[in-house]
């Protein structure tokens, strides 16, 4: 808008120093397409840096991962070369083990989502619907304030509270939820899905508290005055109305879990496997062009999930 | 309530006419917090009304329509509707439809949908509700637009969605809340005519609430017009313009001059506030003969509109006093701001209201 202001004093500043040009016709279009030109140029050069940055640095670095994927390793050095093969990736693609390693990861990280979402909607109901107004800004600071934590001590206070006691051990009580509790999941998947819950919510509760704010209180009275019991409203109406803002928060639930390798290796001190415990142990064995390929699995599953929130119209009014 | 206004008062509220009251308020008041938005009200309106709830912003109307729909429990007193207590009954358990200020259509639903929310949430079976939804889409002229979404309709065609939403589930009541405020002015004067030829197809009450006292009056059967929470006068719109009960009726339902005791004990030695509307005021060359009656008063015009095929003149008839008198512009023609002329008040004009 500026740069079109800008373009425009100057226009009136041309015909002002030619005062005698009463051509208008071609003149004008002339200078129309000129300015056209300009703006361009100008954008360009705005754009270019960053859009280098974005294509060298980030894709570059990626189709080099891709890449080395279809190298094939050389036994005695256990350094990639440079001479073609398939191996890596039929070996990460169609051996058993890898493959439920990948399934378990996915099943977790729709858990970790599920239960976010099914967090974050009750949750945001109260403090976007119910709370009063003035109070709501420290809540959803509240909602923010884990992300300020770190994520290893984050990690290592849910193995703590996880934690579970034995009768021949030193720890008799186990950690924060058996003595309190009197039962702990464990070092298992269900230790897992809680602590990535935990460490992922704020990306669900965010965008779901802005759909809560924006579902207009007219639409709920709708359909309670139409003979809707509660419950009924909140499927046909408040879901389906909530289910983008759901969708977007799912985005980073569901790639940050799959994509996590601390929260296994650390709370469960490497009981589960998840694809990044997989292409850790890898890259440590050395094995580097199938490490290369293990990726390939998050990578896909993302823009398969990525395209099926787009379908699911959650990048509209986003 | 509608008592304590006095004899001016009383003399204007016509009962009910047709059967037991669909609609009855009793002493209902509504707070919020320190404030009292609704201070006390008791209205009754018959099986078939088209009755309006007519009122500056913030006088209650629309806290009066959410009482009777549900959406606000009333602090004290009762909301009957056909004669059953429903005053703490839950919006989805009272057999009245609301119509919503912005439409509140739901926006991932098609136009069918809508309509056939009600019914579907009732277990109304399918073909039924095809067929009835079909029957009322015909009846807002919007036959063609059943797979729309509402976001690919206009504004007054949303207007009319809502409306058959409503309807076609045959409520007792269907209660309108500015429904036409968000329109153009060619579209609303389109939807009153709409309006009241749909109310009069389907012969149920509606209760239509609006800030807009040309809406009201051209609408509805009864008025009730609001001020402060409370109701000022109950009555059909001939009456509520033709005697106003109060100075505020008179003034915010059509344009009105209101006098206060002084002037009114000078003009017509009765010590009572005096409502005249400008168009029943005469206006004559200042000393000559006229061959309207009236109580006749001298002043300076102070001020000349030209309104088209109306002109309004403001005459100052004392330091504190001016009265606005509108006509044909052809009879007003040749006035002068600062000229001296004579405002005769015909008799029947003025009327004593409540200060």
């Amino acid at each position: 808008m500026g740069q079109r202001l800008d373009e425009a004093a100057r226009l009136s500043y041309d015909e002002a120093v030619l005062p005698g040009a009463p051509t208008p016709g071609p003149r004008a279009g002339a200078r129309l397409s000129r300015a056209f030109t300009r703006r361009w140029l100008a954008l360009g050069s705005l754009l270019t840096p960053p859009v280098a940055w974005l294509v060298v640095i980030y894709i570059g670095s990626l189709l080099a991962l891709v890449a080395v994927a279809f190298f094939r390793l050389d036994g005695r050095t256990q350094r990639p070369t440079t001479s073609p093969t398939l191996d890596n990736l039929r070996q990460a693609f169609t051996v058993g083990t890898y493959l439920r390693v990948v399934g378990q990861s996915v099943l977790a990280a729709v858990a970790v989502t599920l239960l976010s979402a099914m967090i974050a909607v009750p949750v945001t109901f109260c403090v976007a619907r119910i709370l009063p107004r003035w109070m709501r800004r420290g809540v959803v600071v509240a909602f923010l304030l884990p992300l300020w934590a770190g994520y290893l001590v984050k990690a290592y206070a849910w193995k703590a509270m996880l934690r579970q006691g034995s009768k021949f051990g030193v720890d008799k009580a186990g950690g924060f939820l058996e003595s309190t509790f009197g039962w702990s999941p464990g070092f298992g998947w269900l230790a897992v899905i809680l602590s990535l819950t935990y460490l992922w919510l704020p990306y669900m509760l965010l965008p779901v508290y802005t759909g809560m704010e924006r579902l207009p209180n007219s639409l709920i009275e709708a359909s309670g005055d139409l003979g809707a019991k509660p419950w009924r409203t909140f499927r046909d109406v408040a879901l389906p109305v909530l289910l983008p803002s759901i969708a977007a928060g799912s985005i980073f639930t569901f790639s940050l879990s799959l994509g996590d390798y601390i929260i296994p290796a650390v709370v469960t001190e490497r009981k589960v496997l998840m694809i990044g415990n997989l292409v850790e142990r890898t890259l440590l064995a050395p094995n580097q062009p199938l490490a290369a390929a293990f990726t390939l699995w998050p990578l896909l599953i993302i823009v398969a999930y990525l395209l099926a929130m787009r379908a699911a119209g959650a990048f509209e009014n986003v | 309530m509608v008592e304590d206004l006095g004899s001016a008062g009383e003399r204007h509220v016509s009962a009910p006419s047709r059967g037991a009251p669909a609609i009855q308020l009793v002493g209902v008041r509504k707070s919020f917090g320190e404030v009292a938005a609704v201070d006390g009200v008791d209205l009754s309106i018959a099986a078939g009304e088209f009755f309006s709830l007519l009122g500056p912003s913030g006088s209650g109307k629309t806290t009066v329509l959410r009482m009777i729909a549900g959406f606000e429990v009333p602090t004290a007193g009762a909301v009957l509707l056909d004669g059953q207590d429903v005053t703490r009954t839950p919006p989805y358990d009272r057999d009245v439809n609301t119509v919503f200020q912005d439409y509140a259509l739901f926006p991932h639903m098609n136009v069918r949908r809508n309509v056939e929310y009600g019914m579907r949430v009732r277990g109304v079976p399918a073909s039924e509700r095809r067929r009835r939804a079909g029957e009322m889409l015909d009846i807002v002229r919007l036959g063609g637009f059943a797979e729309r979404k509402p976001s690919q309709l206009s504004g007054g065609q949303r207007q009319r969605v809502a409306l058959a939403r409503a309807l076609v589930n045959h409520p007792t009541v269907l209660l309108l809340d500015e429904p036409l405020g968000a329109l153009d002015l060619k579209l609303r004067e389109e939807m009153q005519v709409e309006l009241k030829a749909i109310q009069r197809q389907v012969g149920i009450t509606f209760v239509f609430v609006t800030h807009d006292q040309g809406e009201a009056l051209s609408m509805s059967s009864r008025v009730a017009v609001f001020n402060h929470g409370r109701i000022e006068q109950v009555g059909t719109p001939r009456e509520i313009y033709d005697q106003p009960a109060s100075a505020f009726v008179a003034g915010f339902v059509g344009s009105s001059n209101v006098l206060g005791v002084p002037v009114s004990t000078r003009l017509f030695g009765v010590a009572a506030v005096h409502s005249v509307r400008p168009e029943s005021v005469h206006l004559a060359d200042a000393g000559r003969a006229d061959p309207v009656d009236g109580v006749r008063v001298g002043g300076t015009i102070a001020d000349v509109q030209y309104l088209g095929a109306g002109t309004k003149v403001r005459v100052a008839i004392d330091a504190e006093s001016v009265l606005t008198v509108t006509d044909t512009s052809e009879r007003l023609a040749g006035r002068q701001v600062g000229a001296p002329v004579d405002v005769i008040i015909p008799p029947g004009a003025p009327f004593q209201v409540a200060g």
